[in-house]
């Protein structure tokens, strides 16, 4: 391969008013997207901000969208992308920019803490332990594989374009909702908050975070549209309703 | 530069597993917890680990019990560990794996619907509770998620550069905010160092930028001893290609799984290299090797399962023989199980899917039908802060230590799946011992002066306009270290080094890094080299002590084992003048009982 083009997003703080800079580096075999980003980092542009961990995939640090698609940078390769144009890198726009590539995701911790925790079952056998079945973990085990690198939140449209941070808590927590609803030992009961304070309702399963997803869980079939039935049979069912009504329950 | 210090009675640096699980100790305690990390919460080194973690719950053979981990863990640490850590060890780690269960983390199952348990090196029985090959992403995440709930500060990508002392007794730390440089100074009564490895150090390294031996150094220039410095573990599989990706790790859950190693020849090289120490436990043959994969407990281990230092050395011996792959390592393939079982190329997806995706999209190679290219990356070390076996805590009152900065369990090797359970096992001691420390003993006083006097130095690169720019020390001391101080070593090289490592020290005293101090990875890289060079010395100087050939150091000058340094840990601290103070310190006594456990177990 040869000198590359990149057209590269810098700002400088929340405020500050940023724009892309052009910069032109050696690509080698087998770079990714990240290598490259540091290595004009090392050459022409030692200042440029951008987060990154473990290089592998593993850590869901490097979160940027290349020409346009929401990518982990450490797991895009250069010799994927065309190369007849400048490959543009920017930090991702559903949150706000601290710097360069550097995004604020502060909003994504605060929003986990506000969702019920995981409370087990009492344990099944007298030692403590609990007795699971392999398929009823594998049937988590995909939700549990999220390496939070925000990606789907990113794409969503009622974060990116909508802005309904206040009342949606993204394609993100519905996994992470669901990981806990479906976990085989878990007592909680997350509808009313889904339905109330998190706003599935909102979600209208454009599977834009499905496609994503850099560990390829199935986000709206297997977590979002599981969780929408489960709302709507829980708050819509009219027999449920009824009976709401007689036991004197608060109806939805 | 008055600042109004963060107060807690407990300051845990690092949150990784060991940070985490000291951290949800301390607040249980009824403390005040504050957790300093370097990325955001959850990217910590922790989520790279596969394998499992290491406990004797006796799942799948009930033939496992703490006595027959414990004996494991010693051999494997060639009989230089802290036996009352390994022991300490092995008896906490089932406990620790369960409660982790009970905080929501699923691991695979047995039939009858308890934990799995697989197979791994140097481990009698198959003792790794994990989750395909993401049991670090699991554990980091359960205990996040867990943490979250308990009333503990996180301050996230702030970076600790400077320990405070209050009349030699720990005080409080200094750390600046990556983005945008601006610094905090926390007050503690009692603070936890839970930082990870070294393994930036070197060149080829599976460790993330965090790396750079951050806690041993804060210890070390606290005036703490530490010990082993000079066993540094280089796995013997990482990703050789492309250049990108090399160090970057391959589980040794691929051979764990049946994964075997070949070299150019298709030679199964490690059956005509088995030590002696090993040779009742490993299979004679392929098919023995096999049928012990598949479960069949009569069988021995396959010679792909010896100890970490031993498999990295052998692939070293192969591609300096010329029997090396095409870009210098060696052939590891699993692809080969389809003779065995039909469905082979499902079964590999499931039960390593990330390395399946690892291979398959940094590589373009597909792991179910072709060889992998693999070579020994710089991984763990095992030297790390002397601690004591029950406290954790350091030489400095105070000051503790979990997890892979802290040394005393692995001695001179470290069995795979026995760190997970180190960071929770010790990680837990660790945060109920600082949490009473902090009850016990009262407030301390900070320093202002020497705060202030802190973040002047630490202000200098950025204010020097001219000199050398921190990265060509860096790059230097990576290939310094990786040439002379790396799997083979010698002593003239050592001594280069330690010269060499002096040179660049100085260097470093004048290194400039212009700029603003929002997000400047050069003025970082300045701050980090001062930690880099420190534990470099540190283990070429205990390498250089250490005249034999034992565990992780290997002496090509004295290729055998030594009787007088199997009774000797090598400890390093700092001398009245600053001076780098090496020297041998008895190891510690084991007990009757397990003197009389590792002669029964042989």
């Amino acid at each position: 391969m040869a000198a590359t083009r990149f057209r590269i997003w810098r700002q400088e703080g929340a405020e500050g008013e940023g724009g892309y800079r052009d910069y032109t580096t050696e690509v080698t075999e087998g770079m990714v997207v990240l290598d490259a980003v540091h290595q004009i980092q090392a050459e022409s542009a030692n200042d440029l901000a951008v987060r990154w961990n473990c290089k592998a995939g593993k850590c869901g640090s490097c979160s940027a969208e290349v020409n346009g698609n929401p990518r982990l940078m450490c797991m895009t390769r250069m010799s994927d992308l065309p190369t007849d144009r400048p490959v543009t890198v920017e930090p991702m726009r559903a949150f706000p920019v601290i710097r360069d590539l550097v995004c604020d995701v502060s909003w994504n911790y605060e929003v986990k803490k506000k969702i019920q925790p995981f409370e087990p079952r009492p344990p099944d056998a007298e030692d403590g332990t609990w007795r699971i079945a392999q398929e009823d973990v594998e049937r988590v085990q995909e939700f549990r594989k999220c390496i939070e690198c925000f990606l789907c939140q990113d794409v969503c449209h009622v974060l990116r374009d909508h802005h309904l941070h206040d009342e949606f808590v993204g394609p993100r927590f519905f996994v992470y909702n669901a990981a806990l609803e479906m976990h085989p030992l878990d007592t909680g009961d997350r509808l009313s908050a889904l339905k109330q304070d998190e706003g599935i309702g909102y979600c209208n399963i454009t599977k834009c975070c499905t496609k994503v997803c850099p560990e390829h869980i199935t986000i709206t079939d297997n977590a979002i549209i599981p969780l929408k039935e489960r709302v709507v049979s829980e708050f819509y069912d009219p027999l449920k309703k009824l009976f709401r009504v007689f036991s004197g329950g608060s109806a939805a | 530069m008055e600042q109004t210090p963060y107060e807690y009675d407990v300051l845990v640096i690092g949150a990784g597993g060991a940070g985490l699980r000291a951290a949800i100790e301390v607040s249980a305690a009824g403390a005040s917890c504050g957790v300093i990390c370097k990325s955001l919460l959850g990217k910590a080194h922790t989520v790279m680990a596969e394998g499992g973690m290491a406990a004797a719950i006796g799942n799948v053979d009930e033939r496992d019990d703490w006595k027959v981990h414990v004996t494991d863990t010693l051999r494997g640490g060639q009989y230089l560990s802290n036996p009352k850590m390994a022991e300490i060890h092995a008896r906490e780690a089932p406990a620790r794996a369960l409660e982790l269960e009970a905080w929501g983390a699923l691991f695979d199952r047995t039939k009858d619907g308890r934990i799995l348990q697989r197979n791994f090196g140097g481990h009698r029985y198959p003792r790794l509770a994990h989750v395909g090959d993401r049991t670090g992403l699991e554990m980091i995440r359960t205990l996040q998620d867990h943490g979250i709930h308990h009333g503990i500060d996180f301050h996230m990508e702030y970076t600790v550069f400077r320990l405070l002392l209050d009349d030699g007794r720990v005080a409080g730390a200094l750390a600046y905010d990556r983005e945008r440089g601006r610094f905090r100074v926390y007050r503690a009564k009692a603070v936890v160092l839970a930082t990870g490895g070294i393994g930036r150090a070197f060149k080829i390294t599976s460790n993330s930028w965090e790396y750079t031996g951050d806690g041993h150094t804060l210890a070390y220039d606290a005036g703490a001893d530490l010990i082993d410095m000079e066993f540094v573990q280089f796995h013997p599989t990482g990703m050789v290609w492309p250049p990108s990706v090399r160090g970057i790790l391959v589980t040794e859950g691929v051979r764990g799984e049946g994964g075997i190693l070949l070299n150019s020849d298709g030679e199964r090289f490690l059956f005509d290299e088995i030590p002696a120490l090993y040779k009742d436990q490993t299979a004679d043959s392929a098919e023995e090797g096999w049928r012990y994969v598949v479960g069949d407990r009569d069988a021995r281990r396959p010679p792909e399962l010896l100890t970490r230092d031993h498999v990295a050395r052998c692939i070293v011996n192969q591609i300096k023989s010329g029997k090396g792959s095409p870009h210098g390592g060696v052939y590891l393939d699993i692809a080969w199980i389809k003779e065995k079982i039909s469905n082979s190329e499902d079964h590999i997806r499931k039960k390593l899917p990330s390395m399946y995706h690892q291979f398959k999209e940094l590589a373009g190679l597909d792991i179910t039908k072709e060889r992998m290219e693999v070579g020994p990356t710089t991984h763990y070390v095992m030297g790390g802060v002397r601690v004591d076996a029950e406290s954790q805590m350091s030489t400095v009152p105070g000051l503790y230590a979990a997890g892979e900065c802290a040394a005393g369990l692995h001695g001179a090797n470290r069995l795979g799946g026995n760190s997970l359970s180190d960071l929770l096992v010790f990680g837990q001691r660790a945060g109920a011992y600082a949490a009473a420390f902090a009850k016990e003993h009262g407030d301390v006083r900070l320093d202002q002066a020497s705060a202030d006097a802190g973040i002047r130095e630490a202000l200098q690169p950025l204010e020097r306009e001219r000199g050398e720019g921190p990265y060509q020390i860096q790059y230097e001391l990576q290939d310094l270290m990786q040439e002379k101080v790396g799997i083979v070593r010698v002593e003239s090289e050592l001594e280069q080094a330690v010269e060499e490592i002096d040179r660049l020290s100085e260097r470093a005293k004048a290194v400039s890094a212009p700029g603003n101090r929002e997000y400047n990875p050069g003025w970082h890289t300045a701050l980090d080299l001062h930690n880099l060079l420190v534990v470099s010395e540190a283990v070429a100087r205990a390498g250089l002590l250490r005249r034999e050939s034992r565990g992780a150091q290997f002496r090509d000058d004295y290729p055998q084992k030594e009787e007088h340094f199997g009774k000797v840990n090598i400890r390093v601290a700092r001398g009245a003048d600053k001076e780098m103070v090496v020297e041998e310190i008895p190891v510690e006594p084991m007990s009757d009982e397990l003197t009389r456990l590792v002669e029964e177990m042989g």
